[in-house]
């Protein structure tokens, strides 16, 4: 099957919302009701594995085309897959599995949605009804196993309840602070029969989550934005889940304020403009982690003062008491969590934002102290942090991603996996629009580069889509090769393959006397082989001369996936460095060394 | 700080594990919890005694709140209430001991509801403390098991904490 036949919408509105209720009044199957609510909801692809649980459920699919299953080759796939398509778009997330190992083999995949707050629908098989507790084959607890991960789950057990289910189920996992939410269907639910009823909307009285914002306390931030002499907003992967990039941006460039944006905010504010100092936390730059400690009003704006963000709370604190912090975030819980928040506000980023560029607008006073921070900034600026030495003869791990940014004019969608490669590229890629950096940010999951690039190729067919990935993160998940191949989903994987577990090498090296326990990368595969071997094209590039034209040779043949693997420098780590429990300003600098 | 945190809750399975579970993977205290339904069938009401800072305390109600099963939670600290817990000790009631029990008992207003020739079940309600009060009280030797509810409690007069 080509991309091309695939069923695809070129403009995909974030949440939409389906009020019409469906009734239908025809007696279905539970397997048939579960396909026709996922064609209701929009679904475009449904990312799964069968199984014994499941088959009423993929006869039904079968015989349908409202929405296109892909067959991955490991459900932990299926889940990253339906979790990147939903991080690109804005849309929910759909996968499918099996009970038993079907399930445990997806959690890590829900774990990695759960902790980014990713809109998912992931649908699990059970054994039926009669067998629940009998420990039958390839049984397990599914609601148990995945309750710490999830946003929600539900154990339907009489089909005359799955519809209104699922409806709950989209509805929870996109709304509020959004989330995965697991739906387990025993095998004899999914053949049970019933009249056919989708309601339009739900009504919950236990969840109602809020989107706008106090307007008093809007007011009470916009006054502390207005007198700030030392200012800085602090953006976060809220401002990109709530769609509110381009109020956020329009207020930073009203205020003329100086922003960062955190590793999951990457792309909420467009890197290249003067405004951004860059991103901030554990690899963040000088001027950003600077500003962050130094600043006497901080605005954070959809962000959780994240330990690999902040460092210690305590240093943090510490270091400047007196700073003022207005806090925006969906989730109450969020707020005053790791740090003590003077004004909170809670609320839809968007909302909340629109609201603050009318008090803005409106108001007679202008913000003008700040010209003596902003020289301040400069020289923090002027350190220029992210430098590295280049090389003739070695190949820099920062110069290909910079050479991808060239040749990809940084308008490609970039998944990571984790580790040293991954923060080169939320470094040095450049992203200036949001849902083009994709990543496993907070659980921080090696082998979701090569899924996630999956399921935002299959999203956005005419983008370029770059995974790039390290020698170790790609073999946790390399077995999806495969299913590109039989969806020929043409995304580059740009290997930057040092020999070594780098991340976890870099710590040995400062915090562990250099001692390389288990972090050598023995006996690696011939990486262009097996490119081959899955039928995909294979390169290995090696000299810093090649790179240029290695990648623009790959990303010429819009056709094919092309797997580069470049050979880099094992002894390079990633700059700045804040070492565990300091605060941010404690940077370690590749200058220091 | 010891707090008592009442909660309405859909009267759905599972959702006392959601809970419990929310409290041990936060490294949250539980001192006790109990729940039963409600005179409304689909809501129960689940009452946990807790401790921690007031940073913590809050933490502990925003999490809670989150869970999409809990319709509403408060914290009876935050105004004046009641609270009562149940006890049932069974004692060994023998010879003298049997009328000194019984005075004990009586002091602390609590009932006899099972007696054998050798034992006494009593039953007592009242504030953990008293509770308390009333083990010091009886021989520690003749106390054979005890068990309790844990806390339960209502705000005082016209607060009402309903859906």
């Amino acid at each position: 099957m080509k991309l091309s036949e695939l069923p695809h919408s070129q403009t995909k509105s974030a949440n939409f919302a389906v009020d019409k209720p469906v009734v239908s009044g025809e007696i279905l199957s539970g397997a048939e009701i579960l396909c026709r609510a996922l064609k209701t909801e929009g679904t475009e692809f449904v990312f799964g594995y069968p199984g014994g649980a499941v088959l009423a459920i993929y006869d039904e699919i079968y015989k349908q085309d409202a929405f296109k299953h892909i067959l991955v080759r490991h459900e932990q796939a299926a889940v990253h897959a339906a979790d990147a398509y939903s991080r690109s778009t804005g849309r929910a997330g759909v996968a499918l599995v099996t009970s038993g190992p079907g399930v445990t083999n997806a959690v890590t995949g829900i774990a990695t949605a759960y902790m980014d707050s990713i809109p998912m629908v992931i649908i699990t098989g059970q054994v039926p009804t009669y067998a629940i507790g009998q420990d039958a084959f390839q049984e397990c607890d599914t609601v148990g196993i995945t309750r710490p991960c999830v946003k929600h789950n539900f154990l339907v057990k009489d089909v005359a309840d799955l519809a209104i289910t699922l409806k709950k189920a989209f509805y929870i996992a996109t709304t509020g602070r959004p989330g995965p939410v697991v739906v387990d269907i025993p095998k004899d639910v999914s053949m049970a029969k019933t009249p056919y009823h989708y309601p339009g909307s739900v009504e919950m009285r236990s969840y109602r989550p809020l989107t706008k914002g106090h307007s008093g306390q809007i007011r009470k931030a916009m006054q502390m934005l207005l007198d700030a002499e030392r200012p800085m907003i602090y953006i976060g992967g809220g401002a990109i889940l709530g769609d509110a990039s381009s109020q956020v941006t329009e207020l930073v460039r009203l205020l003329g304020y100086p922003c960062t944006n955190t590793l999951m905010g990457l792309g909420a504010y467009p890197s290249s403009d003067k405004q951004f100092l860059g991103m901030l936390g554990m690899h963040g730059t000088v001027e950003a982690n600077m500003a962050m400690q130094n600043c006497d009003v901080l605005f954070a704006v959809g962000a959780r003062f994240d330990d690999r963000v902040i460092g210690n709370p305590e240093h943090f604190n510490a270091g400047n008491p007196t700073r003022k912090i207005i806090h925006i975030d969906i989730d109450p819980s969020s707020i005053s969590k790791r740090v003590k928040v003077d004004v909170p506000i809670v609320g839809g980023i968007k909302d909340v934002m629109i609201d603050l560029l009318a008090q803005l607008k409106a108001a007679e006073q202008k913000p003008n102290k700040i010209a003596a921070w902003w020289k301040q900034i400069e020289a923090w600026r002027g350190k220029n942090c992210m430098r590295y030495k280049m090389s003739d003869t070695i190949i820099k791990p920062q110069y290909v991603v910079q050479k991808l940014h060239e040749v990809t004019k940084g308008d490609a969608i970039v998944t990571s996996d984790v580790g040293q490669h991954q923060m080169w590229a939320a470094q040095y890629y450049g992203f200036e629009k949001p849902r083009r950096w994709i990543n496993s940010g907070g659980l921080g999951t090696m082998g979701v580069g090569l899924p996630y690039a999956m399921g935002c190729k299959l999203a956005f067919p005419e983008l370029d889509v770059a995974c790039i990935t390290g020698e170790g993160s790609i073999q946790m998940n390399i077995q999806e090769l495969s299913t590109c191949k039989q969806y020929d989903i043409p995304l580059k994987v740009i290997l930057l393959n040092n020999r070594y577990l780098g991340m976890v090498r870099q710590w040995q090296e400062f915090f562990h006397g250099n001692r390389h326990s288990e972090s050598y990368m023995d006996a690696l595969p011939d990486f262009t082989k097996l490119a081959e071997a899955y039928g995909h094209v294979g390169m290995k590039i090696e000299k810093p001369g090649d790179v240029e034209g290695a990648l623009k040779d790959a990303f010429a043949m819009k056709d094919r996936l092309v797997f580069l693997n470049f050979v880099t420098d094992q002894t390079e780590n990633v700059f700045p460095m804040v070492p565990g429990g300091k605060g941010i300003s404690e940077m370690i600098l590749a200058e220091d060394l | 700080m010891r707090h008592i945190l009442s909660l309405l809750i859909e009267n759905e399975a599972g959702a006392l594990s959601r809970v419990a579970g929310l409290f041990s993977a936060r490294g949250y205290n539980i001192e006790s919890l109990t729940v039963a339904p409600t005179e409304d069938a689909t809501l129960s009401r689940m009452t946990i005694v807790t401790s921690g800072s007031a940073d913590v305390i809050e933490q502990i109600t925003k999490q809670v709140n989150k869970l999409i099963d809990i319709v509403k939670i408060v914290d009876l600290n935050e105004g004046k209430h009641v609270e009562r817990e149940l006890m049932l000790v069974k004692c060994r009631a023998v010879g003298k001991d049997r009328e000194e029990i019984k005075r004990t008992a009586d002091i602390f207003r609590a009932r006899i509801i099972d007696l054998t020739e050798k034992t006494y079940v009593i039953e007592l309600t009242g504030t953990g403390d008293k509770l308390d009060a009333f083990l010091e009280a009886l021989d520690r030797a003749l106390i054979l098991e005890t068990v309790r509810t844990g806390a339960c409690g209502l705000g005082r007069g016209e607060w009402v904490i309903k859906v």
